[in-house]
């Protein structure tokens, strides 16, 4: 079980106040992912549930119990750190069984539950190496690992692969996605990137200055984003914003349309441009063309490989059914 | 881009050093080579470097004379005991400094070691009316805890500077995994500072085993260690220079040869943190 609630739960670093009042809550099994440019209390936010940090007020809440005041140690939370935080004097093995040591289990249900976490993490012939003969991502495996052996109420992730390269990004999200599937255990993940958010959430929360911007399924967030900030936030690239004249033709005060609901023609359409930059992904290519009476550039995707240069003369047309509107204050008109 | 240094400077250099080294070692090259000669030729003038009667007299003298064995046991339990000591109190210390430093925190490590701005004399009667009252004179426990005291401020701020070294996240796992404050520390803290802990072991027990205002002024006969053997030279026969040098020889002798094997460790320990 892992049901995790906060309730009215606020931090404040002398005056600052880093996390306004929050309610929030995370029900067990849930993979629920804290999103949010950096400063925006995110970790912070992580560092409460687990216990790291005092909260300044509200109650935190496991499986209805209050956890407000229980040490870390005590609140049956694992987590896994951006800088692994493994134990460089001990070995591989002593890393994960540290943890069961200290749950005063004995020692032959320690070597059991070790062997059976490197099985998983294919860490087996690494079990008495130390750390710093480890690669990064080897030593993130090593940091799972020792969550996972004590079976733990919930997973925290404290942006656990900012440190890794490109691909190997890649190979540990799918990784720990796979560990949640087989686990079913409640995760709690922190990261800056959206792409991580959008692939391995249940829910995503976006956060901006400590406040909660939207809670939702990553497709409610990328069919209805509920304000600008998360319109801008989520989606890669990200979503065209435009005012003026055009949006008032939609009575709004900002549109929001995403590259990939814009259709491209050289011969009619809604807004004329000139192609700008283009970016070829093979699958993808993304034109940045330059509208009259639009202030940014407009981003469009479109699929596999187009015949346009930078210089050449466009029509846009976006898909009308697919565009977000935004009042005044920056919120959706429904 | 490395800084190209041509070799007649690496040279002048080298020789340099040496130089002051050789200046600095003097001393104590001067008392061990006059301990090996007659009272007459220790006096010498102009004094003897070589051609002299070597002998090993003053030693079977000295020997003779006084129980070295006893005088070294008593500097190995003060040296040893004010240190281990120290460290017990210092460590949890240099954690809270380290690891949840307050704002008052850089202040409290100043503060602790402005007393060693203090001169010790001017502390000596209050100590020493303490002692009597407690029956502490000529104790080795009442040594161990003066030198302790005296000590600590450079135990604290040493050990601080290595924990700072150690990130606070590898605590905050250790937390996350079960560990109480006192596992924490046992089992995470103290092996991955054990390079920084071992070298303040090692100088504070250099400095306190030639430490000799306080075990001078606080020990008769029981508790008096190597200082107090050698002083026990220098007033009555102030004018035999070979047999107090022989004494001091066989003072300086075994933190010599400690600090001559640890003497990477030291250096390491004294450099860590401004070097890395």
């Amino acid at each position: 079980m892992g049901r995790i609630t906060l309730d009215k739960v606020r931090k404040a670093f002398g005056d600052v106040q880093v996390i306004p009042p929050l309610d929030l809550t995370i029900e067990d099994g849930e993979f629920v992912v804290f999103v949010g440019p950096s400063g925006c209390g995110k970790s912070t936010l992580l560092r409460l549930i687990a216990g790291l940090e005092d909260v300044s007020g509200g109650q935190i809440r496991i499986d209805g119990q209050d956890a407000t005041r229980v040490p870390p140690a005590k609140r049956r939370l694992a987590m896994v750190f951006q800088s692994y935080a493994l134990y460089p004097h001990m070995s591989v093995r002593k890393n994960i069984a540290f943890p069961l040591r200290m749950a005063g289990l004995d020692k032959a249900e320690q070597d059991k539950r070790v062997n059976a976490a490197a099985d998983v993490l294919n860490l087996t012939d690494y079990l008495d190496r130390r750390p710093g003969q480890l690669s990064g991502g080897q030593r993130q495996r090593v940091a799972i690992g020792r969550a996972i052996v004590r079976e733990p109420a919930a997973f925290l992730f404290d942006e656990p692969l900012s440190n890794l390269d490109a691909a190997l990004r890649v190979g540990m999200r799918l990784e720990i996605s796979e560990l949640h599937k087989r686990l079913k255990t409640t995760m709690v993940y922190v990261t800056h990137d959206q792409v991580e958010a959008m692939t391995m959430a249940d829910k995503i929360v976006v956060l901006r200055a400590g406040h909660i911007e939207q809670v939702g399924s990553p497709l409610e967030l990328y069919r209805a984003p509920r304000n600008l900030f998360v319109a801008g936030f989520i989606g890669s690239p990200k979503m065209n914003l435009i005012g003026g004249a055009l949006a008032a033709q939609h009575d709004a005060t900002t549109i929001g349309i995403r590259p990939e609901h814009i259709a491209v023609s050289t011969d009619a359409g809604d807004w004329h441009g000139t192609v700008g930059v283009s970016e070829h992904l093979g699958s993808d290519t993304f034109f940045h063309v330059t509208c009259e009476g639009i202030a940014e550039p407009v981003t469009v995707r479109v699929g596999g490989e187009v015949a346009l240069h930078y210089g050449d003369s466009v029509w846009l047309t976006p898909d009308k059914s697919q565009i977000h509107r935004f009042d005044t204050e920056g919120l959706r008109i429904a | 881009m490395a800084r190209a240094v041509s070799t007649r400077r690496k040279i002048a250099t080298t020789a340099l050093a040496w130089a002051i080294g050789l200046l600095i070692f003097f001393p104590i090259f001067w008392t061990i080579l006059t301990s090996f000669k007659t009272e007459a030729q220790a006096i010498a003038n102009p004094p003897l470097f070589w051609g002299f009667d070597f002998t090993l007299e003053n030693y079977a003298v000295v020997q003779e004379r006084s129980n070295y064995m006893r005088f070294l046991w008593n500097s190995v339990i003060i040296a040893g005991g004010s240190t281990l000591l120290g460290i017990v109190i210092a460590v949890p210390a240099a954690w809270s400094m380290a690891f949840v430093p307050s704002r008052r925190t850089k202040d409290i490590l100043l503060w602790m070691l402005s007393t060693k701005m203090l001169p010790a004399v001017g502390v000596l009667y209050p100590i020493s009316l303490i002692f009597v009252q407690f029956g502490l004179l000529d104790t080795r426990g009442g040594l161990i805890v003066v030198l302790m005291f005296i000590n600590l401020p450079i135990i604290v701020w040493m050990l601080y500077t290595y924990f700072r070294e150690i990130p606070g996240e590898i605590l905050e796992a250790a937390r996350m995994d079960g560990a109480g404050l006192k596992e924490e520390i046992l089992y995470v803290l103290t092996p991955m500072a054990i390079p920084g802990i071992a070298s303040t072991i090692l100088l504070n027990f250099i400095l306190a085993w030639n430490e000799a205002f306080w075990t001078l002024n606080l020990t008769a006969a029981s508790a008096a260690p190597l200082t107090a053997f050698i002083a026990s030279y220098s007033s009555p026969e102030g004018l035999f220079f070979a047999k107090l040098s022989a004494a001091s020889t066989m003072a300086i002798a075994p933190i010599l040869i400690l600090g001559w094997f640890s003497q990477k460790q030291l250096v390491r320990g004294l450099t860590f943190g401004a070097v890395k």
